[in-house]
């Protein structure tokens, strides 16, 4: 059974739909990457996915073991985030929470856990450093390894590399192709269609019309080349900036 | 000087008047980190409105325990306020202002209206900028802070990494099975719990000083939010003994005093993070 079948899915608020007659499936390993417009609704499929609001309509199947609580997610930082006063070390930590339950501290093999997670992205010696300090890269790899805490299974990127430099752009999507192919099954919104299919190994297009397949047949459907060529315009006038 | 101190605290009042102000000031400050995060600085003052409104019925119905009437209405306000969320329609600041506005104009028509005192405007005046009533507790309302304030201090040592986990990322505690709203109550709970019982101390206006400036001092000099939490519990209990010990020695407003002097250790640590260094900003 696959990790997330997704069947017959609408999304919208209030009832007014946005995106409508979704079907796919993520298996254990995949890289999908999630792309569209802006207002195509992405994010209302990443919050539904996460369980943040209800669907309009249609299911989402979670099997081979996944629970609900048991997906990690990278979410855009929020201006709360930018000045908040908390070390790298207590921000990893705080991704163990879900399994803490009532318990209210940490016990050892949570925060053996957390400096697991720190080593694996690299931010061992941040560890006391305090997170607005820290660069966007170094900051995207902190929410990692607490998303990391959170799940070994499946992790959920929402535009993981908005705001960041192109030489760490391509640090961050060498990290995330690692994690994956260290086994996490990775679901990512991206506004890069170029990065999303060098990098993924399906593609979810959502917007006038839904495509659902795997990169290379992406590559070859007619909705694919429109929007390849499309983006590769925008990206010689805009200087590689995502739009 | 001293002498003067040590024969003012034999009087009982005014040490029940230490306890409470030192206690008020340590509940207080801890939460403040988070509503200055969440950027909800402003909520003790509109709650503490919210509570003068509280009082006006309260008073104008005759009540003998106000305590009963302005706990439960002023927790239902921070109830309100906090259910933030992406769906209310009227976000953060405005609802304050709109609910704090309100409530002062509301209780100030009814005390207005009603009266039953000769002295209105003294009356008004000390339920906003803090009377003596501090130095007029009975010993049942100091027994009420004291459980009161136990109670905030071990609820926030137990739930502290949740309270972290839900102000630094609510979609993500939300997102990973951590009850999010569940604490946001808790926390709304607390803070109405706390502004109640600090309204004696310094009263209605000033008691966003109380929850904002040891957060804000501490967040000038340290950068873990465990360091941050913990220095501003200190920085305020220190400020409110000296402001207790100052106005009772220079005969000084309670209320008004703590506050200056929470102002000065503001500026004493501002100047100090900016020569350490201390965090970037």
């Amino acid at each position: 059974m696959s990790l997330i079948t997704i069947e017959n899915l609408f999304l919208g608020y209030d009832s007014k739909v946005i995106v409508g007659n979704l079907n796919f499936q993520v298996n254990t390993g995949d890289y999908l990457c999630i792309v569209g417009e802006n207002g195509s609704g992405k994010s209302t499929l990443m919050k539904t996915l996460l369980n943040l609001q209800a669907p309009i309509s249609g299911q989402i199947l979670f099997g081979d073991g996944l629970r609900k609580n048991e997906i990690g997610y990278l979410p855009q930082q929020t201006i709360v985030q930018k000045d908040f006063p908390a070390s790298v070390y207590e921000i990893v930590l705080s991704g163990c929470q879900s399994r803490c339950g009532l318990r209210p501290f940490y016990n050892k093999e949570e925060k053996a856990l957390a400096r697991e997670n720190m080593e694996r992205m690299g931010i061992t010696a941040l560890a006391n450093r305090c997170y607005r300090e820290l660069s966007g890269g170094q900051q995207q790899r902190v929410l990692l390894a607490r998303a990391l805490c959170a799940t070994r299974k499946i992790l959920l990127l929402d535009e993981p590399v908005s705001g960041l430099d192109p030489k760490v752009t391509i640090e961050m999507y060498d990290l995330i192709e690692k994690l994956n192919n260290e086994g996490v099954t990775i679901i990512m919104i991206s506004h890069d269609i170029n990065a999303a299919v060098r990098y993924a190994s399906h593609i979810l297009h959502i917007g006038a019309s839904v495509f659902y397949g795997t990169k290379e047949e992406y590559v070859e459907s007619d909705t694919g080349k429109f929007f390849l060529a499309q983006q590769g315009n925008s990206q010689q006038t805009k200087n590689g900036e995502a739009v | 000087m001293l002498d003067k101190l040590v024969m003012y605290l034999q009087y009982p009042f005014v040490r029940y008047a230490l306890i409470v102000g030192i206690l008020i000031a340590l509940c207080s400050s801890l939460l403040g980190v988070t509503l200055v995060l969440k950027r909800f600085s402003y909520i003790g003052d509109g709650l503490s409105h919210v509570a003068f409104g509280g009082i006006a019925i309260a008073s104008v119905l005759n009540l003998t325990n106000q305590m009963m009437l302005v706990l439960p209405i002023t927790v239902i306000s921070a109830i309100l306020l906090l259910r933030t969320g992406q769906d209310t329609k009227i976000k953060g600041d405005a609802a304050i202002a709109m609910i704090s506005v309100g409530a002062l104009a509301f209780g100030y028509l009814i005390m207005n209206v009603f009266s039953t005192s000769s002295n209105l405007s003294g009356d008004v005046c000390s339920t906003l900028f803090g009377s003596t009533s501090i130095l007029t507790l009975t010993k049942k309302e100091v027994w009420l802070c004291i459980i009161l304030s136990i109670a905030v201090v071990i609820i926030f040592i137990l739930f502290y990494n949740k309270i972290f986990a839900v102000t630094f990322d609510e979609s993500f505690a939300k997102a990973t099975g951590t009850g999010a709203d569940k604490y946001n109550l808790l926390i709304a709970i607390v803070i109405a719990v706390i502004i109640v019982l600090a309204m004696n101390l310094v009263g209605s206006l000033l008691i966003s000083a109380l929850v904002i400036f040891p957060a804000l001092s501490a967040m000038r000099l340290f950068g873990s939010f465990k360091a941050v939490t913990i220095f501003s519990a200190v920085f305020s209990v220190l400020c409110a003994s000296l402001g207790l010990i100052i106005s009772i020695l220079a005969g000084t407003p309670v209320g008004s005093t703590i506050v200056a002097v929470d102002v000065v250790g503001f500026g004493i640590c501002y100047v100090v993070g900016l020569i350490s260094g201390g965090v970037r900003r």
